[in-house]
């Protein structure tokens, strides 16, 4: 019998070489621990390479799991538990496991070729010397263990050796005393028209959980207990699938159709999948050629009646400037999500950063103030999609939305709403007008917006054009004071939409004090979660998480005043400290971090003490 | 008359019209004008689609929708507004620059992708709106101030680009032949699918007489062929002369001297599109000896289904299959639980 330990929270990372099936493990591993009710984050983090050299630390694919029965902010700085199917998945993650941590090895993975690929010295073996002499450490022939569990299978040696991360999840379900049979149905339908890789794999999951079981070297089963999270019902959503739920939300609240124009690019791409998914929702789809093209299709649609979208990340938005610029100067919807990752230049295509926020705000030629908004969470996401929605249709302009490839990836549990308590975007189009009427295309209402006037409209025949314009008619003009008029204008146009976005708030700690902690974007978890810490030990500190940041909420500039001192963590090299430095006129902390990882919560709580203790 | 009563004049906007006196684009406009309004198209269903350059203006003159967007990318605006609303009728602007240099990329898959929109492209040889560099199209070892010594790069072919392309659609015209613009136009218009229709245009300010050779009363016969399709390939002062087959190779015979009869000669087919590619290739920079003439007409016209049509039928296919999408169920997914 074994003893059941109970635990408020734990971390799990699953590491392998790409081909071991690591991704799903712990995807499916996430998906069981959603059901018990314990709140969790999770950190998929992906090899440059598709197919990497096997075994090879560049290889690595690993997949963090934070869950628990408190409320959950981070996917965990160090993990409880490592799981490392090789010598590579281990060497590239034992600085990232707790002091007394545990550690399951598939010992299969450390044989001479396998140490040679992951860098060990000649001789060197961690499962035979004393580095992990620390560790609580189960050495599992998992190769060995599964062969013999499919030894009446029909399939392959090589088709075999795949389950194994079917055992290791088995045998997890059972370290942590889980029901398997959601796995199972999923597996059966994932597998409905493979029968003999279908059996295989069921058989791999069970025979992986009696080995915890029945094996007497292990005696400990732990449970966590579900997280007190509000009522409702829930569902696990990571930041490009609420994207997609987001945008498709906001184009049915508002009546139009979704048009989307995008260019493969990691870790966008999972937007483009997602809405070719859902055609009967309406959703036209529009693979371009580049992402020039891309966006310039979507303003195509945008002119057209539809709501243009185009999706991409840093360098897809560097090349889709100069079309933003054009349909801000055509003031017509469009949005523009940029799913970031590590730059400049092709950069850290897998990893997550900061990066484009001054691209996002700058980098367009000449005076071209646009809405920039940004998403917090994965789930945070859905309503941003459809604010960045909200604020383009209504305000007649581009909007780009900020994602990054950590909130993409990563998993949350999400009590999603009712369709029907959304509320509903109101989109007005020119109505036709009689031969006797001429038609002004840019006569303004009291936002500063225009109308959008479809062509195919009666009476509304316009020309629209990348030209200066003249105000009202909109006809090209070179008049220098028309074009300092509407420079102005159009800067107006922007800083307006202050007055159609909430106000913003103080979501941890005090109102006033020592240390105001300002972030944006997918630093949300980490500072939240660092700041209640604060707060706890006593600290003078709070927390503010900025989703608009162009605008900026208009009562930002009094918060600000409300703390002595103002730091902002960021993942990048202190973009929002500039904008925040320009804007305001005070001066910031800077906490930057650009390694292609979150922040851990121990390096900034480090980082915020030693601010207020020398304050 | 028309049953709308629409003129030409009625196509035109209070812009002024800024192009140089003498330009060819205003040739161009007119003969859009007429046969608009002969077509008895509605101006508020139309939408011109332009890029930069001399040529893009266009759409400032043409009182329908328009945008003139930037540089090279109107094929892809254009793709967009056709895919959202398939009613329209639209027409891309592009220039030799616009449309073979930098937005060379958006032909080549507006083409293929046979979205149904018409595609005029103004070449002039030329760089005419920054004053005279040398374009993709320009012949080789043209001087201009970006190549005081020639330029080297061999020039692009713009009909067997689009052949290649697998355009539906392919046509030439030229600015000092309005009668044949026109025919042309109007067959554009007639096409479902992308219509690509090269129209030779004078910049006069910059590479002026460029097109002389095939446009000019004393050379136009001798070196101009114009196509119709079921007819014999002749040309030549007197229509005395034609091209005939010699095996693959084409070959200009001279119907008074050589032993040979119009039956002899390639018979035009619009729908060949070996004989297309062929035709494509009479090429030969009219300054060589015994240069082919360059031919003019529709080289080649065939059918295929449009996308913006093809992705609508998936949507309606989606909807079949699946049913109309419900949006609780799109936000719920697959597996959801109760705290
Ligand atoms: C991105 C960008 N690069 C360069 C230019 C400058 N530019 C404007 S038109 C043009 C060439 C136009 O040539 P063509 O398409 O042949 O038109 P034409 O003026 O001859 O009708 C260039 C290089 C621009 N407007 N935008
Ligand atoms: S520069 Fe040439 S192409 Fe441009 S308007 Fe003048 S004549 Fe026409
Ligand atoms: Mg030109």
């Amino acid at each position: 019998m074994s003893t059941k330990i109970e635990k408020e929270e734990i971390t799990i990372k699953f590491a392998g070489d790409s081909g071991d099936g690591m991704q799903l493990t712990g995807s499916l591993f996430t998906g069981n621990t959603a059901l018990t009710g314990s709140d969790l984050a999770t950190f998929p983090d992906f090899p440059a390479e598709i197919r990497a050299p096997i075994g090879t630390l560049a290889g690595v694919s690993g997949f963090q799991l934070h869950f628990g029965s408190r409320k959950i902010y981070t996917p965990g700085d160090e993990c409880d538990v490592l799981v490392a199917m090789n010598a590579a998945a281990l060497k590239a993650n034992l600085t990232n496991i707790k002091k007394t941590g545990t550690i399951i090895l598939s010992t299969d993975g450390f044989d001479k070729k396998n140490l040679r690929l992951a860098k060990y010295a000649d001789g060197e073996n961690p499962l035979e010397d004393e580095s992990l002499a620390n560790f609580e450490v189960f050495k599992i022939d998992i190769t060995k263990l599964t062969r013999e569990a499919l030894k009446e299978s029909p399939l392959g040696t090589k088709e075999k050796d795949r389950c194994k991360n079917m055992f290791v999840l088995g045998f997890l379900y059972w370290r942590y005393d889980r029901t398997m049979q959601g796995t199972i149905d999923f597996l059966t339908q994932k597998f409905a028209k493979k029968q003999d890789i279908l059996e295989a794999n069921i058989k791999c999951i069970k025979t992986g959980y009696h080995y915890g079981d029945t094996t007497e070297t292990f005696t400990t089963q732990y449970k966590v207990k579900p997280a007190p999270l509000e009522k409702g019902t829930y569902r696990s959503i990571k930041g490009n699938e609420a994207l997609v739920i987001g945008l498709i939300t906001a184009a049915r609240k508002s009546k139009l159709s979704l048009f989307y124009g995008s260019y493969p690019i990691t870790p966008a791409s999972d937007i483009l999948h997602g809405l070719a998914k859902h055609k009967n929702y309406g959703v036209k789809t529009f693979q371009a050629e580049d992402e020039i093209a891309a966006v310039c299709s979507a303003i195509g649609a945008s002119y057209g009646g539809d709501l243009g979208i185009t999706g991409t990340s840093g360098p897809g938005l560097a090349l889709k400037g100069e079309a933003i610029g054009l349909a801000m100067m055509l003031e017509l919807p469009l949005v523009v999500v940029n799913v970031q990752r590590g730059g400049p230049s092709t950069g850290l295509p897998t990893k997550t950063e900061q990066s484009d926020l001054l691209q996002a705000m700058y980098g367009r030629n000449g005076e071209c103030p646009l809405p920039v908004i940004s998403a917090s969470s994965p789930s945070d996401c859905f309503e941003v999609a459809m604010e960045a929605c909200r604020i383009a249709v209504q305000h007649m302009i581009p909007v780009i939305l900020l994602s990054d490839g950590y909130i993409a990836n990563g998993a949350e549990p999400w009590r999603f709403p009712n369709a029907g308590d959304i509320p509903s975007i109101k989109v007005n189009f020119k109505k036709p007008i009689g031969e006797d009427k001429t038609f002004l295309p840019y006569l303004r209402d009291e936002k500063l917006v225009r109308e959008w006037a479809l062509p195919g409209t009666k009476g509304l025949a316009h020309r629209l054009g990348g030209l200066e314009k003249e105000a009202n008619t909109g006809n090209v003009s070179y008049d220098p004071a028309n074009h300092e008029y509407m420079i102005k204008t159009r800067e107006a146009k922007v800083d307006k939409i202050a007055d159609f976005i909430p106000e913003q708030k103080i979501t941890m700690g005090v109102k006033k004090g020592d240390l105001l902690i300002l972030g944006w974007g997918s630093t949300y978890g980490v500072l939240e979660s660092v700041t209640k810490e604060l707060v706890a030990e006593g600290l003078q500190v709070g927390h503010t998480h900025l989703r608009y940041i162009r605008p900026f909420p208009k009562n930002l500039g009094k918060i600000l005043k409300n703390y002595k001192k103002i730091m902002i963590p960021e993942i990048n090299n202190g973009q929002l400290s500039k904008v925040i430095r320009d804007q305001f006129l005070i001066d910031v902390i800077q906490f930057n971090k650009i390694q292609g990882v979150p922040i851990m919560k121990a390096e900034l709580k480090y980082a915020i003490k030693e601010v207020l203790e020398n304050m | 008359m028309t049953k709308n009563n629409l003129k030409a004049k009625d196509f035109t906007t209070d812009q002024d019209v800024r192009w140089c006196p003498g330009c060819g684009d205003y040739s161009i406009l007119a003969q859009v004008q007429k046969v608009f309004a002969e077509l008895e198209m509605n101006p508020d269903e139309v939408a011109i689609i332009s890029g930069i350059g001399c040529s893009s203006r266009f759409p400032y003159y043409m009182n329908t929708y328009g945008m003139h967007s930037i540089h090279g990318r109107a094929p892809a605006v254009a793709s967009g507004l056709k895919i959202a609303n398939p009613d329209l009728s639209v027409w891309i602007i592009t220039g030799d620059g616009d449309g073979l240099s930098i937005g060379g990329n958006h032909l080549l898959h507006i083409l293929r992708r046979n979205l149904d929109v018409n595609i005029l492209l103004f070449n002039n040889q030329i760089y005419g709106l920054t004053k005279g560099q040398y374009s993709p199209t320009s012949e080789v070892d043209k001087r201009t101030k970006s190549t005081p010594m020639g330029s080297l790069d061999h020039p692009i072919n713009p009909l067997a680009v689009a052949i290649s392309a697998d355009a539906t659609f392919v046509a030439r015209s030229m600015d000092r032949d309005p009668k044949h613009m026109k025919t042309m136009l109007k067959r554009s218009n007639l096409h479902k699918g992308s219509s690509f229709l090269e129209i030779y245009q004078n910049c006069n300010i910059f590479n002026d007489g460029a097109f002389f050779t095939f446009t000019d009363k004393a050379t136009k016969k001798s070196s101009a062929i114009f196509l119709e399709d079921g007819q014999p390939l002749v040309f030549g002062e007197n229509n005395e002369k034609g091209i005939r087959l010699d095996g693959w190779k084409p070959q200009v015979i001279d119907l008074e001297i050589d032993n040979y009869s119009k039956d002899d000669l390639w018979i035009h087919d619009e729908g060949d599109l070996y004989k297309a590619q062929m035709l494509a290739r009479f090429f030969d920079d009219p300054r060589q000896e015994g240069f082919l003439p360059r031919p003019f007409g529709v080289l080649y016209s065939s059918e295929r289904v449009c996308y913006e049509d093809q992705l609508l039928a998936q949507l309606n296919e989606a909807i079949e299959q699946k049913g109309e999408g419900n949006l609780d169920q799109l936000i719920a997914g697959s597996v959801t639980w109760e705290i």
